[in-house]
C-alpha cells in the first residue's frame, strides 16, 4: 500500500482469529467477540439486502401516479417490511453489533468483552427474533407500518402482525444484552493507562448508545407485546372500543423509538470521530465536547418523544414543551459537526475512501439535522407532519448518516478485520456514487413533502409524478453505490493486498496488534502512555513525528 | 399562477402565508449553515490535501471561545424558530369563537362531512370563503388524519377522541384533501376535494339541499326518544337525571366539587362512559351506550343537545353550575 510510510512488503500473521480454529462449530460456538462481530456482519447484511430489495420495489412502483407494480395491499406490505427489516434488524444492530463488537475490546486493550458467552447469546437471540419476523414476512406479510399504530395493528390489520411483534420483542433482548456488555466492558476492562479521557470517541459514542439501549428497549418490547396481547386476547390497552387509548400506544412507542434514532446515529458519529482525525493526521478538535455531546444527545434524546405527536390532539402545553426540548437536542449535534469541520483545519488530509465517506456523512447529516428543526417547529409540523418531508428527513439521518458511517467504518477497519486492502480507486468511486445517488433519491422528497404528498401512499395525484420519477432515478444510482462495495470488499477478502498492522496509519490501540488480530487480541497487555489522536509524539507510526511542523503547536488559531 | 414545477402548494387559508413565511426563515438559516459547513469542508479538503505521504497536521486541540460561540448562536436561532412556530401553533389549536362548525367522520376509507343544517357529503367539503371553519373530527375505526395542503393544516382523527381543527379559507377554488395518517389498505385513496365558495354561492348550495330527516338535530331528537334518554333527562329538571336545557357550553358542577365545560368531548364521554363524571346531586344510574351508537349517531345526539342550548334552564335539576359558583 503506497500510504504505508515504511514501504515494506507485509505478510499476514501466522495465526490469527480467523484461522485459529476451523469448522462450522468453531464459528457457531465461538465466544470470540471478533468472530461474533462477523456473524452479525453476515446476518445484518442479509436483512440489509431484504430491506434494500423492498425499497427497490417501492421506488419502481411509485414511477407512475396510479402505481406501476403492485396492488395497494402489497405496496403497504412492502414499505412496512422495508421499515421493520431496516430499522430493527439492520440499522439498530449494524454499527454496535458489528464494528462495536469487533473494536471495543481492541480499542481499550482488552482480550474480549466482559461477558463473551452473553455476547454469543445476543447473536442467537437476534437470529431467533429475525426468524419470527421472516416467518411473518413470508406468511401473509405485514401491513401495519413499522410504527404498528393501534388500533390498526391490534384490531384491523389482516396481516401476520403477531409473529412480527413477537420477533421484535425477542430481538430487543439482543440489544439490551449488547448494551449491558459494552457498559460493563468499558468500566472494568480498560488497559493500564487507558483513562476515560483517553478513550477513543468511538467508545464514548457506544457508551452513550448502550445507555439508550438498556433504558429504552424494554419499553418498546413491552409496548409491542401489549399490542400483540390486545390482538390475540382482546385485552383493552389501546383499542377505545375496549376502553383503551390509541394515543397511549404512541407515547410508549415513541418513548423508545425516538431514542432509537440515537441508537442508530450515535455509533455512526463515533465512526466519523475516528476517521476524521486519522485522515487529517491531527488531534480531534474539542475532544471533550464531542464526547460530552454524545452523552447529552443520549440524555436529552429521552425527553423529546412526543414531537412525533403534535397533531394527535395532545395538549398544546405538552406540544410546546416537547418542541422546546427537541430544539435543545439539536445543539449537541451541531457541536459535533462544527468540531469535525474544525478538525480539518491545518490538517494533512488524505483522500482515501474512509475520509470521503466521513465527509459525505457530515454533509448529509447536516441536511438531515437541519431539516429536523423544521419538523420540531410546531407551526411547520402541522403542514409537513406525515408527508414525504418526514421520509426525506429521516432517510438523511438514517441512510445519509447511519449507513454512510457504517460503510465508512467498514472501509476504515476492513484491513484490520480481514488483514487485506480493497481497490483504492473503486472505493473512492463508490463513495462519490453513494453520495450523489443518495441526494438524487431523497432531496426531491423534501419538495414533495412541502407540496403536500402524504407518506405511505401507493398512488398519488399526477402533479407529484416528476419528483417521484427523479427520486426513483436517483435510487438506481444509490443501489450501485451499495453493490460496488459489496463486490470489491468481498473480492478483497481473498485477493486484496496484505495490509499490515497499521496501514493508514492510525493512533488507536486496535492498530498496535497484527491484522487480523490474534484470538487473544494482544500478545501482551498493552499500556497506554499517549493521548488520543496524537500523531506528534508517536515515533512508532513512522510519520514526520518530532519534525518541526509548519506552525507552532499551540491550540490557538 | 404556479409554474409547471411548483415548490409550494397554493396559499388558500389564513395559515398558509404564515407557515410559508416561517418556512422561508428556516430555509434561510439552514441554507446559511449548510453552505458554511460545505464551503469549509471543500476548502479545507483541497487546501490541506496531503502532499507528502508522511506529513502530519498541525495539532490544535480546541478553542473554548469557538465552542461557546457555536453553542450559543445556534441556541438563539433555535429559540427564534421555536417561538415563531409556537405562535402559529397556539393560534391553530385555539379556534375563534364564531366558527362554522362542520362534523367530519373518517372511516376506512372515506370521509363523511355534515354541514350544520344536516347537508351530508362524502369525500367532498364545501366551505364559504372568509369564514372561520371548525371541523369536529371523529373516527369510526382506526386513526386517520384530515390534511389540506393548500391550507397548511392537518389534524389526526382518533377513535375514542374528538379532535378539532380550524382554518379560514381565503381563496375560492378546489383543493385536495388527504388522509395523512396511514390507515390500512386504501389509505392513499381516502381523500377528496375541499370546495371554497363565495358566501352567496355557499348559501345557494346549502339551500339546494334537503335538510329534513338528515338534519342532525331532527335525527338526534328521534334517537333521544328511541334510546329512552328522555325518560330520565326530563327538560323540567324533575327527572332522575339532569335536564339538558342550556347545558351545551355551560359549566357543570360534579360530585367531587370540580367543574367541567360541557363541550362535544364531555357529551360524548357522558354517553359512552356515564360514570366517568357524575353531576353533583345525581346517582350513577345511567347505562353505558358504548358499542350501541355509531359515531354519526353520537354526533346527532350532540347536535340535538346543542340545540337545547337556547331552551329555558329549569331552576332545579339542570346540573349546570351556578354562575356565581366556584371557578
Amino acid at each position: 500500500m503506497s500510504t504505508t510510510p515504511l514501504e515494506l512488503e507485509h505478510k499476514l500473521p501466522h495465526e490469527d482469529y480467523l484461522n485459529a480454529t476451523y469448522g462450522i462449530r468453531s464459528w457457531l460456538l465461538t465466544t470470540d467477540h471478533k468472530r461474533i462481530a462477523l456473524l452479525y456482519l453476515g446476518s445484518v447484511t442479509v436483512f440489509f439486502f431484504i430491506g434494500g430489495l423492498l425499497a427497490t420495489l417501492i421506488r419502481i412502483h411509485l414511477l407512475t401516479p396510479t402505481g406501476a407494480l403492485v396492488t395497494p395491499e402489497t405496496y403497504n406490505k412492502l414499505f412496512t417490511m422495508h421499515g421493520v427489516a431496516m430499522i430493527f434488524f439492520f440499522l439498530i444492530p449494524s454499527i454496535p453489533a458489528v464494528l462495536g463488537n469487533f473494536l471495543i475490546p481492541l480499542m481499550i486493550g482488552a482480550k474480549d468483552l466482559a461477558f463473551p458467552k452473553i455476547n454469543l447469546l445476543s447473536w442467537y437471540i437476534y437470529v431467533i427474533g429475525g426468524c419470527f419476523v421472516l416467518y411473518s414476512f413470508s406468511t401473509g406479510g405485514l401491513d401495519t407500518g413499522w410504527t404498528f399504530y393501534t388500533p390498526l395493528s391490534s384490531v384491523y390489520s389482516n396481516s401476520a402482525v403477531t409473529p412480527a411483534v413477537i420477533g421484535i420483542f425477542i430481538n430487543g433482548f439482543s440489544s439490551i444484552l449488547t448494551g449491558l456488555n459494552f457498559i460493563v466492558t468499558v468500566h472494568t476492562m480498560r488497559a493500564p493507562g487507558m483513562t476515560w479521557f483517553r478513550l477513543p470517541l468511538f467508545v464514548w459514542a457506544h457508551y452513550a448508545t448502550s445507555m439508550v439501549m438498556i433504558l429504552g428497549t424494554p419499553v418498546v418490547a413491552i409496548t409491542l407485546l401489549l399490542a400483540g396481547l390486545e390482538r390475540m386476547f382482546h385485552l383493552g390497552f389501546f383499542n377505545p372500543a375496549l376502553g383503551g387509548d390509541p394515543i397511549l400506544f404512541q407515547h410508549l412507542f415513541w418513548f423508545y423509538s425516538h431514542p432509537a434514532v440515537y441508537i442508530m446515529i450515535l455509533p455512526s458519529m463515533g465512526v466519523v470521530s475516528e476517521i476524521i482525525p486519522t485522515f487529517a493526521r491531527k488531534p480531534i478538535f474539542g475532544y471533550a465536547f464531542i464526547a460530552g455531546s454524545s452523552i447529552a444527545i443520549a440524555v436529552i434524546g429521552f425527553l423529546v418523544w412526543a414531537h412525533h405527536m403534535f397533531v394527535t390532539g395532545e395538549s398544546a402545553y405538552a406540544a410546546l414543551a416537547f418542541s422546546f426540548l427537541s430544539y435543545l437536542v439539536a445543539i449537541p449535534s451541531a457541536v459535533k459537526v462544527f468540531n469535525w469541520t474544525s478538525t480539518l483545519y491545518k490538517g494533512s488530509i488524505s483522500w482515501d475512501a474512509p475520509m470521503l465517506y466521513a465527509l459525505g456523512f457530515i454533509g448529509l447529516f447536516t441536511i438531515g439535522g437541519l431539516t429536523g428543526l423544521f419538523l420540531a417547529c410546531l407551526g411547520l409540523d402541522i403542514h409537513i407532519h406525515d408527508t414525504y418531508f418526514v421520509i426525506a428527513h429521516f432517510h438523511y439521518i438514517m441512510v445519509g448518516g447511519a449507513v454512510m458511517g457504517y460503510v465508512g467504518g467498514l472501509h476504515f477497519w476492513w484491513p484490520k478485520i480481514t488483514g487485506r486492502m480493497y481497490s483504492e480507486p473503486l472505493s473512492r468511486f463508490a463513495a462519490v456514487i453513494l453520495f450523489i445517488g443518495f441526494n438524487l433519491t431523497f432531496f426531491p422528497q423534501f419538495i414533495l413533502g412541502y407540496l403536500g404528498m402524504p407518506r405511505r401512499y401507493h398512488s398519488y395525484p399526477p402533479e407529484f409524478q416528476v419528483l417521484n420519477v427523479l427520486s426513483t432515478a436517483g435510487a438506481s444510482i444509490l443501489a450501485l453505490g451499495y453493490l460496488l462495495p459489496m463486490a470489491y470488499l468481498t473480492w478483497s477478502m481473498r485477493y486484496g493486498e496484505v495490509a499490515g498492522p497499521n496501514p493508514w496509519p492510525a493512533t488507536g490501540l486496535e492498530w498496535k496488534t497484527p491484522s487480523p488480530p490474534p484470538t487473544e487480541n494482544f500478545d501482551v497487555t498493552p499500556e497506554v502512555t499517549w493521548e488520543p489522536y496524537d500523531f506528534e509524539n508517536r515515533p512508532d507510526l513512522g510519520l514526520a513525528a518530532g519534525a518541526p511542523s509548519l506552525a507552532p503547536a499551540h491550540g490557538d488559531d | 399562477m404556479q409554474s409547471q414545477l411548483p415548490l409550494y402548494p397554493e396559499q388558500a387559508s389564513n395559515f398558509a402565508p404564515h407557515v410559508d413565511g416561517l418556512m422561508l426563515f428556516l430555509i434561510s438559516v439552514s441554507f446559511f449553515f449548510a453552505a458554511a459547513i460545505t464551503i469549509a469542508i471543500v476548502f479545507f479538503f483541497f487546501k490541506y490535501h496531503r502532499r507528502q505521504p508522511n506529513a502530519v497536521g498541525t495539532p490544535i486541540h480546541g478553542d473554548m471561545r469557538l465552542e461557546a460561540t457555536w453553542m450559543i448562536v445556534p441556541l438563539i436561532l433555535a429559540m427564534g424558530m421555536f417561538s415563531w412556530g409556537a405562535i402559529i401553533y397556539v393560534d391553530y389549536r385555539r379556534a375563534p369563537e364564531d366558527t362554522l362548525d362542520i362534523y367530519m367522520v373518517g372511516k376506512q376509507w372515506m370521509w363523511k362531512a355534515q354541514q350544520p343544517n344536516g347537508q351530508k357529503e362524502i369525500n367532498e367539503l364545501h366551505v364559504p370563503v372568509g369564514r372561520n371553519v371548525r371541523l369536529i373530527l371523529a373516527s369510526e375505526d382506526v386513526i386517520h388524519d384530515f390534511y389540506v395542503p393548500a391550507f397548511r393544516v392537518k389534524m389526526d382523527v382518533v377513535p375514542g377522541h374528538y379532535n378539532t381543527m380550524w382554518f379560514r379559507p381565503t381563496k375560492p377554488g378546489r383543493y385536495h384533501f388527504f388522509c395523512s395518517q396511514y390507515c390500512g389498505t386504501n389509505h392513499a385513496i381516502m381523500g377528496g376535494w375541499v370546495t371554497v365558495m363565495e358566501p352567496s354561492d355557499y348559501a345557494a348550495w346549502l339551500s339546494g339541499s334537503t335538510g329534513g330527516d338528515t338534519n342532525p338535530v331532527v335525527v338526534g331528537e328521534k334517537l333521544f326518544a328511541e334510546k329512552a334518554c328522555n325518560t330520565c333527562h326530563l327538560s323540567s329538571g324533575l327527572g332522575r337525571a339532569p335536564s339538558l336545557n342550556g347545558l351545551f357550553g355551560a359549566k357543570v358542577l360534579l360530585v367531587d366539587g370540580s367543574t367541567v365545560v360541557a363541550d362535544e368531548a364531555y357529551i360524548r364521554e357522558s354517553i359512552l362512559q356515564p360514570n366517568a363524571k357524575i353531576v353533583a346531586g345525581y346517582q350513577p344510574l345511567m347505562p353505558t351506550f358504548q358499542g350501541q351508537l355509531t359515531e354519526e349517531q353520537i354526533l346527532a345526539l350532540t347536535a340535538y343537545i346543542k340545540s337545547l342550548q337556547s331552551q329555558p334552564v329549569p331552576a332545579k335539576g339542570a346540573g349546570v353550575a351556578p354562575s356565581t359558583g366556584k371557578k
